[in-house]
């Protein structure tokens, strides 16, 4: 809504005046809960810094207020936001921020281009209401961006959002790199990939690994857990998805239009959404780009922790596990290596091992072992591993579940038994214990077949297929 | 001095046309703390306690110890940074020379780009930590010139002149230059991102501002 011609400017003398409080994601300030407008005051330093992008690789970011991404800033519809913009003097770069919850030409960026250690400030009346990004939009603003300049501004409705049990605000956005994920040391940006729009890293938050582990967000079962999520791109589209959830209600595009039942929402660069959901099951949910391989590959996860008492009828866990035989199959469980003529040798083992890792594990553990920190443990150094390997002949024949620590880093996640023969197992695990550092003997087919038998003994499946 | 050859510069904001540049002289360096000392005590008014407020800002020269003694966060082989436009020009008046037209400073730059332009964007990208490095110690282009890339932001004589033009209706143009997408009509080059870089930055300037990172050197025409 503009003001037409004739409409008195806002007379905002007797306003009362307040300090907007900024909240650090995945925080999101208290609701303004005012009945009537107030004149909001903001502040804002831009600061260049060094800072972790991923384990063991560092970037330099430029930031609002000093962390990717920038606060989240809450003001109420009809609010007049005075908004100062500092420049710290010892950053390189001019810069200045659109607010997309401005109305006028370059949402504010005209009125905040601010030189290294001076300071801008404008006014604007917070006409729609709505959940809003805002970045930097200073020449070229691909580059400040990409560095991440970005963050969101919450214009509240004048009624307010109705009250849920949790609020988090998360932002989606891509790096690109010189070196490829997960490279170690420090990475500049990659303006060739940039222009090619094939990053390196998509993460929740700004960096890998904010969202999960000991970052993880957390509710308790029967509770309503409001998400502000804003895509600062500067490239992708998100599809974002809540895996174990379904959005009761999607606030579409951060706007009025509101969708119920919904598995995947559209999130577009420089836009944003609110979505709402009970969580009923106890458990992780997992907050992923369902643009999967940026989840797997690239970093864009998250975890919600829901504590809380299980209700079976909601979600029963596994109740069963059979063996599927379809009608006029052989009955044949599994289609193990054959036993060959002769032991192989440590060298043949490796090779075929290789082959196996590749297909079936590669997926969680990495190409080098690597692992995805704080979500699939390594197996390249691995103390938990290379400590013991009957247990890791164990893990490969039951799976394994529940918290362990690997490197000094607490892990909580589910592996699945693998449906492999002896051959199989002790091929893939002398690859994995001689390999990206690992040392260890090679592993024999007889030591898996008695790992097999102490399972029995001790009361659990140790067959091939879980039987 | 080096000699720069003259040559034609297209301005990166193409409605601003294209320049022919004569060939003239440039400093081989960024003016140093030890230059900028000498000019200091031969012109009181300059010292950091005398210069007037519309000459300068509040933190000109302000990591030097005191009027006379850079001390050490200035060490005397550093560029002189902290210093306006205004102080940059009265130096080089007082050198007989004058500060570098805006396209007399990009031809002058523009052998080392294709080189190094991961550099280029590195060091833009990187915040200063501690006390500034000597001049000479980035490195030397084809005319001779050391550190066009990778030291100090340079002051020159037309700064802000790349996007204002004084003309109102041209000035209306002013965020569809500067901001978002529309600033890279025609430029999507690594080159011109240096560039652009560069724009921004002598954009948000104004005369009297004094910025950590920003320095100078002088030019001066073969033909007076």
């Amino acid at each position: 809504m503009a003001a037409g011609p004739g409409m008195a400017a806002t007379d905002t003398a007797d306003w009362p005046r307040e300090t907007a409080v900024l909240s650090s994601a995945p925080n999101v300030p208290p609701p303004t809960a005012r009945k009537s407008p107030a004149v909001v005051k903001v502040d804002l330093e831009v600061r260049e810094l060094e800072g972790q992008l991923a384990d063991g690789v560092t970037y330099t970011f430029w930031t609002f207020g000093g962390t990717v991404p920038g606060p989240m800033i809450r003001v109420r519809e009809g609010d007049v936001v005075e908004f100062t913009l500092h420049n710290h003097p010892l950053n390189k770069l001019p810069h200045n921020i659109d607010l997309h919850a401005v109305t006028g030409p370059g949402g504010g960026a005209a009125s905040s281009f601010t030189a290294p250690g001076h300071s801008s400030t404008f006014s604007f009346k917070a006409l729609n209401r709505g959940f809003y990004v805002y970045h930097c939009a200073t020449a070229p603003v691909g580059m400040h961006i990409a560095n991440g300049m970005y963050g969101c501004i919450l214009v509240e409705p004048e009624e307010g959002l109705p009250p849920v049990d949790r609020e988090y605000y998360l932002v989606q956005s891509e790096f690109y790199t010189a070196g490829r994920y997960g490279e170690a040391g420090h990475q500049p940006f990659s303006m060739e990939k940039a222009l090619d729009e094939r990053p390196d890293y998509v993460v929740f938050n700004g960096s890998v690994g904010a969202l999960v582990g000991d970052n993880a967000i957390t509710a308790n079962v029967g509770e309503t857990v409001r998400l502000y999520v804003g895509n600062g791109g500067p490239n992708l589209v998100s599809s974002f998805h809540v895996i174990g959830e379904i959005f009761d209600t999607v606030h579409v595009e951060g706007g009025d239009l509101l969708n119920h039942n919904v598995q995947t929402t559209l999130i577009p660069a420089g836009g944003s959404a609110i979505v709402e959901f009970k969580v009923e099951a106890p458990g992780t949910l997992v907050l992923v780009d369902h643009s999967i391989f940026r989840t797997f590959n690239k970093g864009s996860l998250g975890m919600l922790k829901v504590e809380g008492p299980e209700d079976l009828v909601i979600y029963s866990g596994k109740l069963r596990d059979d063996i599927y035989q379809p009608e006029g199959q052989a009955t044949v469980t599994t289609t193990p290596a054959p036993k060959p003529e002769r032991e192989l040798t440590k060298a043949e083992r490796m090779e075929a091992g290789k082959i196996l890792y590749n297909q079936t594990c590669f997926a969680c553990h990495q190409a080098n072992g690597q692992g995805l920190p704080g979500v699939f443990p390594p197996l390249a150094q691995s103390d938990y591993l290379m400590s013991d390997a009957a247990r890791a002949i164990d893990i490969v024949i039951s799976g394994l579940q529940g918290e362990i620590e690997v490197n000094h880093v607490k892990y909580n996640q589910v592996m699945t038994p693998q449906n492999l023969s002896d051959e199989d197992i002790a091929n893939v695990l002398t690859f994995v214990m001689n390999s990206w550092g690992n040392e260890h003997e090679m592993i024999s087919p007889d030591e898996v077949e008695k790992v097999r038998e102490d399972i029995k003994a001790r009361g659990g499946s140790g067959d091939i297929g879980g039987h | 001095m080096a000699l720069v050859p003259g040559g034609v510069y297209t301005n990166l904001y193409r409605d601003q046309g294209i320049v022919s540049v004569e060939a003239f002289e440039m400093d081989v360096t960024p003016v140093t703390n030890r230059d900028y000392l000498d000019f200091v005590i031969a012109n009181p008014e300059w010292r950091r306690s005398q210069i007037k407020r519309v000459f300068a800002d509040d933190s000109y020269l302000a990591h030097w110890e005191d009027d006379l003694t850079p001390g050490p966060d200035a060490p005397a082989d550093s560029p002189v940074v902290r210093v306006s436009w205004f102080a940059a020009r009265a130096y080089a008046k007082a050198q007989h020379k004058r500060l570098p037209t805006l396209a007399e400073w990009e031809l002058a730059a523009r052998p080392d780009v294709s080189n190094t332009v991961a550099r280029i964007l590195a060091w833009y990208g990187k915040p200063v930590r501690g006390v500034m490095p000597e001049v000479r110690s980035t490195f030397v282009n084809p005319y001779g010139l050391w550190d066009m890339h990778g030291l100090v932001w340079e002051w020159v004589e037309d700064f802000n002149t790349a996007l204002v033009t004084g003309e109102s209706r041209a000035d209306a143009g002013l965020e569809r230059n500067l901001f978002c997408g529309s600033g890279t009509i025609g430029a999507a080059s690594f080159e011109d991102y240096a560039a652009f870089m560069r724009y921004a930055f002598r954009s948000s300037l104004q005369a009297r501002y004094t910025v950590p990172n920003l320095g100078f050197r002088c030019a001066r025409s073969l033909k007076p």
